[in-house]
């Protein structure tokens, strides 16, 4: 029920999505582990300030094509990408692009929390530190607590900054990540099943925490979950053996969708 | 019969027993294997167990217990006059008679009567067959080692007929035993159990040993050179003393060899850290699939050398180019060619020292840091961090607390190295901070003090074992909270 | 699809925007040294395993070749046996005087005035006194000689040998020379004829401890190795997988077990020389077994490899998964009977590669058997555990204990043989994993 009411209201949103413009584009974007091909000639465009979630039955790609998003794939020794990849009209995949800004640029969340073995405060630092967003102790308490504010952690971990980020329970610790990501001040934000590591309530905080993050970065969001896909997009892709199957609004692909694996995967024949 | 002929007749029986055990096994299943409870071939073995094992552990307790037995009843055999001497002597005489006990054997029996008469030289007769004597013997010498003898001989040829007898009977036993719904199996199982528990409490008891061994001998040696004249002195002078001349005392110093053990462990540690870790992180991190194939291989090859041919390595190498190259720097810059590197000192052993100890830190390293869990590593390049970063302020900090633990064995590994400061440190107990000079250290004193000829109740000798003890405390501290460290930071990440 | 291409249409991409600075140029440089470090370190390694090795092949590979000297030796009955009493007393050709025959060979050979004492004496001194010996063997095995003019090859004394390698610096002054110049003029001679030539160093492999370089090898200390590798094999392995049978297999799991894992641990780690005084102190004081003797050697490494043994035989049967356990236990097998059919010949490979190498680390250890009296000059061969022998590495520290060119020259001779048998041996426990590694 939630999710169909949940649905109306994006699509009263939404109504002028056609015209929001696109922060990513990814054209023919093909992956290779090895002599493994896993994606194939994959366009795929993410808007701006849009929360894009891909779906798909496991092994289908999705999280691969994330991990281009960001050249996250560059850390796996035997993996190739082919095609273009452009942020506001910069190829990625250039040999003139820094990997490191670009990750500045577009920070990720992970499937299973994972905070440093450090303190709440050092692990929000992390980040402006190692990119000097922050001369002085007093920026970089401000740039703690905004991220905390809009991870909607501030409250509950105010009073004990200085402990060890692994002592939160899991769904602190995914929103500590989130923070974490968050500081550095990113354009785009790319989760990837950020939810499947928690517990129903965590994962509705977190779900609410994108949809308020929302209005100030370009979320793209691999989930397993299709509930929560309806409930947290605006645009969905839908992969399938390394396969673009989809892409469209949200409310039309879990309403009316134009393609028939789209259709059985949402009707749960498959997955 | 000699012990091992004994052995192998017990042998032989339980061979015999296996197969007549097997035997009546299958007689009793009537030709129907599945009516017994146990296999054929476990009855055999079990029959063959209560035949050898019983018999062996006489034999072992005969053969240990025998001696005294016989030592005590030659000893109060022997004269009053012996007796009256003190037990020092007596105990002199009682080698002596041992040692023409021996030597008769090897005459034959004319020559025996005459020496038996006292009409020949006893001490002629045994020169003339290679067995020397101190002095000249005595004729009661000569009843006592012809009692020590047969006393000898009786006791073997009872022992083999108890022995034996002790076999077959515990074979008769346990075939009487024998039926199909006999339990065999468990029973042997039971044995075998036993055995695997035997063999595992052998780490124990080499620990035991070690320590037992090592603080008897070291009491010893703590009964004529006090504790803190050890512990606490700065002065190594042991003075080897002639055997018997009584000599002037030995100055007994620890202080100053365990000043060499750090400082050169130190200068090794010093090298060897930084060389092992950053190759362990490159490894790690940077390195190719295909070039961490090749080098770790290659640095492993310096950890599977023996460290005698590191000590060589300083000998002929290290140290006569430290010593050269020393003498033209000093050449250079004051125009006097004298080296101020001797060829023997800290800085060649610690250097050697280091380079055997990098891939000790390089393998230990490179373990925990592939440990730490891959969800960091990308925690932290998903923000945008460089692989350096990554490193230095995630990867590093998690693997800390296993670093310190792998830095700890290869400290206690340094601490507990002989073979080069043997050939490298040098023999000069100094006390002094100039890593050019020669030091020496705990490993070398033992070496030192434990070759060569020796008499072994001296406080030369025995301070070997103070010097061993005193090593092993150390190191065994270092390894146990090494040990410790890395466990729980296995823990941590499992 | 079709509708995503027109939307690309639809809308605009914006343009790339002015960046933040966040310090790329110097995280990068920082990067580039942090790298370079690394490597650094690697070929730091590398540099001195390279130098290491060279100079152990530098310096020895002239071991292999050692100078001979043929000469036709006269066994003249006149010097050998004057009196005719080998019939008599065949002790009497153990103790004539066989330099002799050496001495009037070179006299010939040379073109010597006899009476010229100090240059005979310098001929003579260019052949090793293990001539002695050789010739007096010659003649005990086979008394017809005598009478006869044979061709022998002799071993050319030790500064002999390192001249004629190139190992002697010929621009110090004579007076401080070890080899004379009338010497070396006698060396070309004898070279010219051919009655001198390197050959093979056969001895190197065959003979004992000797003072004199050209007749020192290895072959007794090699003995003495490896019936202390047969004592460790023999009694290590067994004790060491059934003691971690027990401990993998059925030890309960308390502070007990704990303790003897820790304690297993530190054993592994305990420096070698702490065994070497357990040998001393137990097995040769409290227990009377003889010094210097491969026995108690073997002990003492036996105890030594077992912690190796334990800890790799306790990782290849946890490796073994549980279901092979389960599967045989189902069939209703016994625990024991699982262990021995099942766990135990899957775990086989990685037991064998941790006793290869527990024993190549034995077989380069050296400290403990210092203790043990092992640094012994021993020339017979051992004939059996209980005699008095040395080992490959103690032999190795003796002689480098001495300061004479051409025993430099054996040291690395002897190395290089150790490390060949090292190398060998771990060669063989990677192919054994190699061959038989299982992936569950």
């Amino acid at each position: 029920m939630n999710m169909m009411s949940e649905a109306a209201v994006e699509k009263a949103l939404d109504q002028k999505m056609n015209t929001v413009p696109f922060k990513m584009i990814g054209k023919d974007v093909s992956v290779y582990y090895g002599e493994k091909r896993a994606l194939f000639d994959v366009n795929l465009n993410v808007r701006e300030n849009t929360v894009t979630a891909l779906i798909g039955p496991s092994g289908c790609g999705k999280s691969t094509f994330l991990r281009t998003l960001n050249r996250m794939n560059d850390t796996i020794d035997s993996c190739r990408v082919t095609g273009k990849i452009t942020l506001d009209e910069g190829d990625i995949y250039d040999p003139s692009i820094d990997v490191v800004e670009l990750r500045a640029r577009v920070g990720m969340v992970f499937q299973k929390p994972n905070p440093f073995p450090k303190s709440i405060y050092e692990n929000v630092t992390y980040g402006p530190k190692i990119h000097g967003l922050a001369r002085t102790k007093a920026e970089l308490d401000q740039i703690v607590e905004s991220s905390l504010q809009k991870a909607g952690l501030w409250n509950e971990v105010k009073d004990r900054l200085h402990e060890s980020g692994t002592g939160l329970s899991g769904g602190q610790q995914q929103r500590l990540c989130i923070a974490r990501a968050v500081a550095v001040s990113p354009e785009v934000i790319l989760m990837d099943e950020p939810c499947s590591a928690l517990d129903p309530i965590a994962t509705a905080k977190v779900e609410e925490l994108i949809h308020e993050l929302r209005t100030n970065y370009t979320i793209v969001i691999v989930t397993h979950s299709m509930q929560q896909a309806a409930r947290v997009s605006q645009r969905t892709a839908m992969f399938h053996l390394g396969n673009l199957v989809e892409e469209n609004d949200t409310d039309k692909m879990f309403t009316n969708p134009d393609d028939q694996r789209t259709q059985d995967y949402i009707m749960g024949r498959f997955g | 019969m000699s012990t091992s002929l004994i052995l192998l007749i017990i042998l032989i029986v339980g061979l015999a027993a296996y197969f007549a055990g097997r035997a009546r096994a299958m007689a009793s299943s009537k030709g129907k294997l599945s009516v017994l409870h146990s296999l054929p071939g476990y009855h055999g073995v079990y029959v063959a167990i209560w035949a050898v094992l019983p018999a062996a552990f006489v034999l072992a307790i005969w053969l240990l217990a025998s001696p005294f037995f016989v030592e005590n009843s030659v000893r109060s055999a022997l004269p009053e006059s012996v007796h009256s001497q003190g037990s020092a002597t007596t105990e002199l005489m009682l080698g002596q008679v041992m040692q023409v006990a021996n030597g008769l054997k090897l005459l034959n029996t004319e020559e025996l009567a005459a020496v038996t008469s006292g009409s020949s030289n006893l001490r002629d007769a045994l020169a003339a067959k290679g067995v020397p004597m101190a002095n000249a013997g005595e004729t009661y010498m000569v009843e006592a080692a012809q009692k020590y003898n047969s006393l000898k001989d009786g006791s073997r040829w009872v022992m083999s007929a108890v022995v034996l007898i002790i076999a077959i009977a515990g074979a008769v036993f346990a075939i009487r035993g024998i039926s199909a719904p006999f339990r065999a199996r468990n029973r042997v199982e039971r044995v075998m159990l036993g055995a695997l528990l035997l063999a595992s409490s052998i780490a124990i008891l080499t620990t035991v040993g070690i320590v037992g061994s090592m603080l008897s001998e070291a009491i010893r040696f703590f009964q004529s050179v006090s504790p803190s004249a050890f512990f606490f002195g700065t002065v190594w002078d042991p003075r080897f003393s002639a055997a018997g001349s009584g000599g002037t005392e030995g100055q007994f110093g620890l202080l100053p060899l365990l000043a060499g053990t750090l400082y050169i462990a130190f200068v090794a540690m010093l090298f060897a850290v930084p060389v092992g870790l950053f190759a362990a992180i490159y490894m790690a991190e940077y390195a190719r699939p295909v070039v961490r194939g090749i080098a770790k291989p290659l640095l492993e090859i310096l950890a599977g050398i023996p460290t005698i041919v590191y000590g060589f390595f300083a000998l002929v190498t290290v140290g006569p180019f430290l010593r050269d190259i020393s003498a033209q720097l000093n050449g250079l810059v004051t125009g006097n060619y004298v080296n101020f590197i001797q060829a023997q000192s800290v800085l060649t052993a610690g250097l050697v020292m280091g380079i055997m100890l990098i891939p000790f830190v390089s393998s230990l390293s490179d373990d925990i840091i592939t440990q730490v869990p891959r969800s960091l590593r990308d925690g932290s390049l998903g923000l945008g961090a460089t692989r350096s970063e990554t490193i230095k302020r995630v990867i590093l900090p998690a693997a800390l607390p296993g670093i310190v633990g792998a830095l700890l064995l290869t400290a206690s590994r340094a601490v507990g190295e002989t073979m080069i400061v043997v050939l490298a440190a040098g023999v000069a107990a100094r006390m002094q901070l100039n890593p050019f000079e020669a030091m020496t250290t705990v490993t070398v004193k033992i070496v030192n003090q434990l070759t060569g000829d020796l008499e072994f109740n001296s406080p030369q000798t025995l301070v070997a074992f103070a010097l061993g003890i005193t090593l092993f405390a150390i190191t065994l501290c270092l390894n146990i909270y090494a040990l410790y460290i890395v466990r729980k930071y296995r823990e941590q990440y499992e | 699809m079709t509708d995503m291409t027109s939307s690309v249409q639809s809308t605009f991409v914006r343009p790339a925007q002015a960046r933040r600075d966040i310090g790329i140029k110097k995280r990068y440089a920082a990067e580039r040294r942090f790298k370079a470090y690394g490597l650094a370190a690697i070929l730091i390694g590398l540099f001195f395993l390279f130098v290491l090795l060279w100079t152990v092949v530098s310096k020895g590979y002239t071991a292999f070749q050692q100078t001979a000297i043929t000469l036709p030796i006269e066994f003249s009955e006149q010097i050998i046996d004057p009196k005719n009493e080998r019939g008599a007393n065949p002790a009497k050709l153990m103790t004539a005087n066989y330099p002799f025959l050496v001495r009037d060979a070179l006299i010939k050979a040379l073109g010597i005035d006899p009476a010229n004492k100090p240059l005979v004496k310098q001929a003579t001194d260019m052949v090793s006194a293990s001539a002695r010996t050789q010739l007096r063997d010659l003649v005990v095995a086979n008394p017809a000689i005598i009478g006869t003019t044979a061709n022998v090859s002799l071993l050319a004394e030790g500064n002999i040998d390192s001249a004629n390698k190139g190992q002697i610096d010929l621009t110090v002054a004579e007076a401080s020379r070890k080899v004379k110049d009338q010497q070396l003029e006698w060396m070309k001679k004898l070279t010219e004829t051919g009655a001198m030539a390197k050959q093979f160093n056969t001895g190197l492999f065959t003979y004992g401890a000797s003072s004199r370089p050209e007749a020192a090898g290895i072959g007794v200390a090699a003995l003495g190795s490896l019936y202390m590798m047969l004592i460790v094999l023999v009694l290590a392995l067994p004790i060491g997988v059934a003691a971690s049978i027990y401990l993998e297999e059925f030890a309960p799991k308390n502070r007990l077990t704990d303790l003897i894992e820790v304690n297993i641990n530190n054993l592994a780690a305990v420096p070698s020389i702490v065994y070497g005084l357990l040998g001393l102190s137990i097995f040769i004081n409290f227990a009377g077994m003889p010094r210097s003797a491969a026995l108690v050697g073997g002990l003492v490494l036996t105890l030594m490899t077992l912690p190796t043994i334990i800890i790799a035989t306790r990782a290849a049967l946890k490796a073994v998964p549980p279901s092979i356990r389960s599967a045989a236990l189902g069939l209703g097998a016994s625990k024991m009977q699982t262990i021995f059919h099942h766990v135990l010949p899957l775990a086989m490979p990685g037991v064998l590669t941790g006793t290869i190498i527990g024993l190549a680390h034995a077989l380069g250890e050296t400290a403990p058997l210092l203790l043990i009296g092992m640094v012994a000059f021993v020339v017979d061969y051992p004939g059996s555990p209980m005699d008095p022998s040395t080992a490959l590495p103690v032999q190795i520290y003796m002689w480098a204990n001495e300061a004479e060119r051409a025993f430099v020259e054996r040291t690395s001779g002897a190395i290089m043989i150790l490390l060949i048998f090292l190398v060998v041996m771990n060669l063989g426990a990677i192919l054994l994993r190699r061959r038989f590694e299982r992936r569950w």
